[in-house]
């Protein structure tokens, strides 16, 4: 280790890093061009391979504008950023995430005019408490949550929570079941298994809620939203809580996995596109929402992401395996439900799930 | 110039940098933590996020965490110890050599190591498979995956490097030429260790264990997936009181303040069993 | 040279240390090597083995903004070793100056960003930022934040090699007619240079490896690699986010393979 001879040079470059670094510092600029925002660009923020990237190469294309994508791997991540005051032009929230940024007043309200293409969307998505007129957010992709498992290790198929909460049906799977990392969906599930609404802020139901879930840990692998599919297809687990979307395409890959949603009912929820309060572009925004609410467009997103797409004009131009895979599931006999915001009520919840983990 | 000034003169540089991107952040912590529950916060003295904090769930998550950590240091210890020892030990061109070797790995994305971990770990994984053949533990998988163990396991891994480089940093200015004379005086090889080269070498593990144990108190992210997300970790519920609603960034905050209060009166006071003197002019 | 007192025929305490020690690389390397190998693997879970492919390799070399993201990266890496480099050892020595009562309440306060979780410290950087400096957002308020914290590894680390250290040897040297810079280029500086060089790689690894601070502060169009995994991540573990880490290794092997030609070099 002998820096004898080494040494002036790295001090040199050293002390040339750290003059380059000031000049940068003082001067402000780095690769980012988009803080002040000119009218030619669109700072999108978006979840990871939520956007066909030939979706964004076409529309720049045809307006000149160019879409610079960064990402987000959950809600509460995104939101933190925007409070802590980064500015963006369009988001991808979800509904319950709208909810709570309407609330906030963070969203800006859309101007219907510039989206006529709004008349595409499904009307089902009026059914939702979030935003029912369509005020702050238009519905872009949807999903649910349910229960993927492995047909050939799990028979006959499961149909009801009971899987992931009875002792009795469960036991076979013992140590084999994950369940997602979210304590709106887990509590959800085993309210909706009880016979409670999704929603309630019953502390009697929560309690109930509360004695199945601790009952049920010892039967569980582990909480995971992010990898539950893989350990399915790797048969770590063959039973799973999960998403539509990332089963749909996680069988592609796995043919054995199977998704179905359970008979006491299943959980719903829509991504949506939105406008920050605090956009810098917002003409350009309305424009870009129009866009991705055309039939082509959207059925291409659809094609790309295997998600349901909120887009009923798009239907015909949707793959048929895509239309018939999980992402599109929405069978008759199951209720779907949509989380609330529950305002502080939220609160119990999430004291429900640091004791649950906490033991 | 007395060597207090030279001192000062050589931490300007590093002081302002701190003053400027480490304690200005902090002040806005410290005022966050006084300011009331708000979307997100409200500007408003309060010391609620301190009465709030007093709520006995945490002191038991920060046990836990501590003793989990404190778990964790003793193994990168005594296995870094032995390792940094060898190193150093080694001709010259194999020591550079060994040496970048023991960082390689954590170049490497967190995440994605921590995945290949899992593939390992896992029921019919690398290690179950490769006990199973060696005729261990009969018939049932070897479960390690998702268990305290596993969390162990992870923490101690990526630490360790933290230990083996500052142990070898006080380790390799010793002069190894005093074992000689020490030999011929008569002593041992263990009377050497002992009396010579353990006590050179405090600084390095007064470091590397404060370093260790720092990080594994508030490390999560793995822990969190290699223990399949059922134990909560401080640095968890930090995280979660910035993030998943309702949001309460006065308490993480207050948190925050109460943890570095805590863990800087425990360094302080280490450093005390740490008695080398100041260079003398 | 060693000189070592004569050694019985079956040397235990040599043996643990040599055992040990490859038990502890072999422990360091295992999932590197799966993580590789899992990189080559055709099948879209990365849980399955699906045969020898290099598609995710292809796919990746084609992604721009992969291909973007992995420049920030290296960049910001770079210029945060540097610096932090550069500062921590200017710390330690000034900590090294100092008497020993003194000196404990600056050497707890480099403790500190260690100790400060970093989603606190990010969104504190952001409203920093915000306020302040908004047109540093992105690349240089990534390299600040990273600074702030890595500095402090090398300080720590730089201390513990300073400490024990004999001053007389630097003493003896100017009492001979070297000037300070002198003798501490070629006395002190040698020694305490694996101090040095740890604190530097440490301070590159987890550069490299720095979601929160870096998601946070980063502007649109600057992203970093771990922040494109974090996301990616949440649509599965495939082989793809494998390669990538593979040529992230890739890169950070060839840097140390370099470092070492040039100390053979030199020396």
């Amino acid at each position: 280790m002998n820096p004898r001879t080494a040494l002036p040079g790295t001090a040199a470059a050293a002390f040339l890093a750290c003059a380059a670094l000031l000049l940068l510092f003082l001067s402000g600029c780095g690769p980012q061009s988009g803080s002040t925002g000119t009218a030619s660009t669109l700072n999108l923020f978006i979840w990871e391979e939520y956007l066909d990237p030939e979706v964004k190469e076409d529309f720049r294309k045809e307006t000149g504008i160019r879409i610079i994508e960064s990402n987000f791997g959950s809600n509460e991540d995104m939101l933190a950023k925007l409070q802590a005051g980064a500015s963006f032009d369009v988001i991808v929230p979800s509904d319950y995430m709208v909810q709570v940024m309407r609330r906030m007043n963070l969203l800006h309200p859309l101007d219907h005019a510039q989206i006529p293409n709004s008349s595409n969307l499904d009307d089902w998505f009026h059914r939702f408490k979030y935003d029912p007129k369509h005020q702050h957010s238009i519905p872009f992709q949807w999903s649910t949550t349910g229960i993927a498992y492995n047909k050939k290790q799990v028979s006959p198929a499961p149909d009801s929570w009971a899987y992931l909460f009875d002792p009795v049906k469960a036991a076979p799977f013992k140590g084999r079941i994950s369940l997602l990392n979210d304590p709106r969906e887990v509590i959800g599930a085993a309210l909706l298994h009880l016979g409670h609404p999704l929603n309630s802020t019953d502390p009697a139901h929560l309690a109930r809620a509360e004695a199945l879930l601790r009952a049920q840990k010892p039967f569980i692998a582990k909480y995971d939203s992010e990898s539950f599919e893989d350990s399915l297809a790797a048969a770590e687990t063959v039973i799973a809580h999960g998403w539509s979307g990332e089963i749909a395409v996680a069988q592609t890959e796995n043919p054995d996995i199977a998704f179905v949603l359970p008979k006491e009912g299943a959980i719903v929820f829509v991504d949506n596109l939105a406008i920050p309060a605090s956009a810098k572009n917002k003409d350009a925004a309305h424009r870009f929402i129009n866009y991705l609410l055309r039939p082509e467009v959207a059925a291409k997103i659809a094609n790309y992401t295997l998600y349901g797409s909120a887009n009923k004009a798009a239907l015909p131009l949707i793959d048929e395996e895509v239309k018939n895979g999980p992402g599109f599931l929405h069978p008759d006999n199951v209720p779907l439900h949509e989380i609330e915001d529950l305002g502080e009520a939220t609160a119990l919840y999430d004291q429900l799930w640091t004791r649950l983990k906490a033991d | 110039m007395t060597d207090a000034s030279k001192g000062f003169r050589l931490l300007a540089a590093p002081l302002a940098f701190l003053a400027l991107f480490f304690a200005a952040p902090l002040a806005l912590v410290l005022a966050a933590s006084l300011a009331a529950r708000g979307q997100p916060l409200d500007w408003a003295f309060s010391l609620g996020a301190y009465q709030r904090m007093l709520d006995p769930l945490f002191a038991g998550v920060f046990l836990r965490s501590a003793a989990l950590a404190a778990a964790a240091t003793l193994t990168c210890l005594l296995l870094g110890f032995p390792l940094a020892y060898f190193i150093v030990r080694q001709p010259p061109p194999r020591r550079r050599l060994l040496y970048f070797l023991v960082l390689i790995p954590l170049t490497a994305n967190s995440l994605v190591l921590t995945y290949s971990w899992i593939t390992i770990l896992r029921p019919q994984g690398f290690l179950d498979l490769a006990l199973q053949s060696l005729g261990w533990f009969g018939p049932g998988p070897f479960v390690l995956l998702y268990t305290p163990a596993a969390v162990f396991l992870g923490l101690t891994y990526w630490y360790l490097p933290f230990m083996v480089y500052p142990i070898y940093a006080s380790l390799e200015k010793v002069d190894f030429t005093l074992s000689a004379a020490a030999a011929d005086l008569g002593a041992t090889r263990r009377q050497t260790f002992l009396r010579i080269i353990l006590p050179l070498s405090t600084p390095g593990i007064l470091a590397g264990s404060m370093l260790v144990f720092i990080q594994c108190l508030c490390a999560f992210v793995v822990p969190d997936m290699l223990g399949g997300s059922k134990t909560l970790m401080i640095g968890s519920l930090i995280q979660q009181r910035f993030l998943t609603l309702p949001q309460d960034w006065p308490l993480g905050a207050a948190i925050s303040i109460t943890l570095l209060a805590l863990i800087g009166a425990a360094v302080f006071l280490t450093l005390r069993l740490d008695r080398s003197p100041a260079s003398p002019r | 040279m060693d000189f070592r007192p004569p050694r019985p025929r079956l040397d235990l305490p040599a043996l643990f240390l040599r055992a040990n020690a490859v038990l502890m690389y072999a422990f360091l390397y295992a999932p590197i090597a799966v993580l590789i190998a899992f990189s080559f693997s055709g099948s879209r879970y990365s849980a399955l083995w699906g045969g020898f492919s290099t598609r995710w390799y292809e796919k990746l070399f084609t992604n721009a903004e992969i291909r973007s993201a992995l420049l920030t990266t290296l960049a910001l890496a770079a210029a945060s070793t540097l610096l932090s480099t550069l500062l921590g050892t200017l710390a330690a020595l000034g900590l090294a100056r100092l008497a020993h009562r003194l000196r404990r309440w600056f050497e707890t306060f480099f403790y500190f960003p260690v100790i400060l979780p970093d989603i606190v410290m990010a969104i504190a950087l952001l409203m920093f930022f915000r306020t302040f400096l908004p047109d540093s957002l992105g690349l240089p308020a990534m390299i600040a934040g990273h600074v702030a914290f890595n500095l402090c590894y090398v300080a720590v680390i730089v201390s513990a090699s300073l400490k024990g250290f004999n001053p007389a040897l630097e003493e003896a040297a100017l009492d001979l007619g070297a000037s300070p810079w002198r003798a501490f280029l070629r006395v002190k500086l040698p020694l305490i240079w694996p101090g040095i060089l740890g604190g530097a790689l440490l301070a590159a690894a987890l550069s490299l490896d720095e979601f929160v601070i870096a998601f946070f502060v980063s502007a649109p169009g600057t992203s970093t690699l771990p922040i494109h995994i974090y996301g990616l991540l949440k649509k599965g573990v495939t082989p793809e986010i494998n390669a990538l880490a593979s040529l992230m290794l890739a890169v950070s092997i060839l840097l140390a393979c370099l470092s070492l030609l040039l100390q053979k070099r030199n020396s």
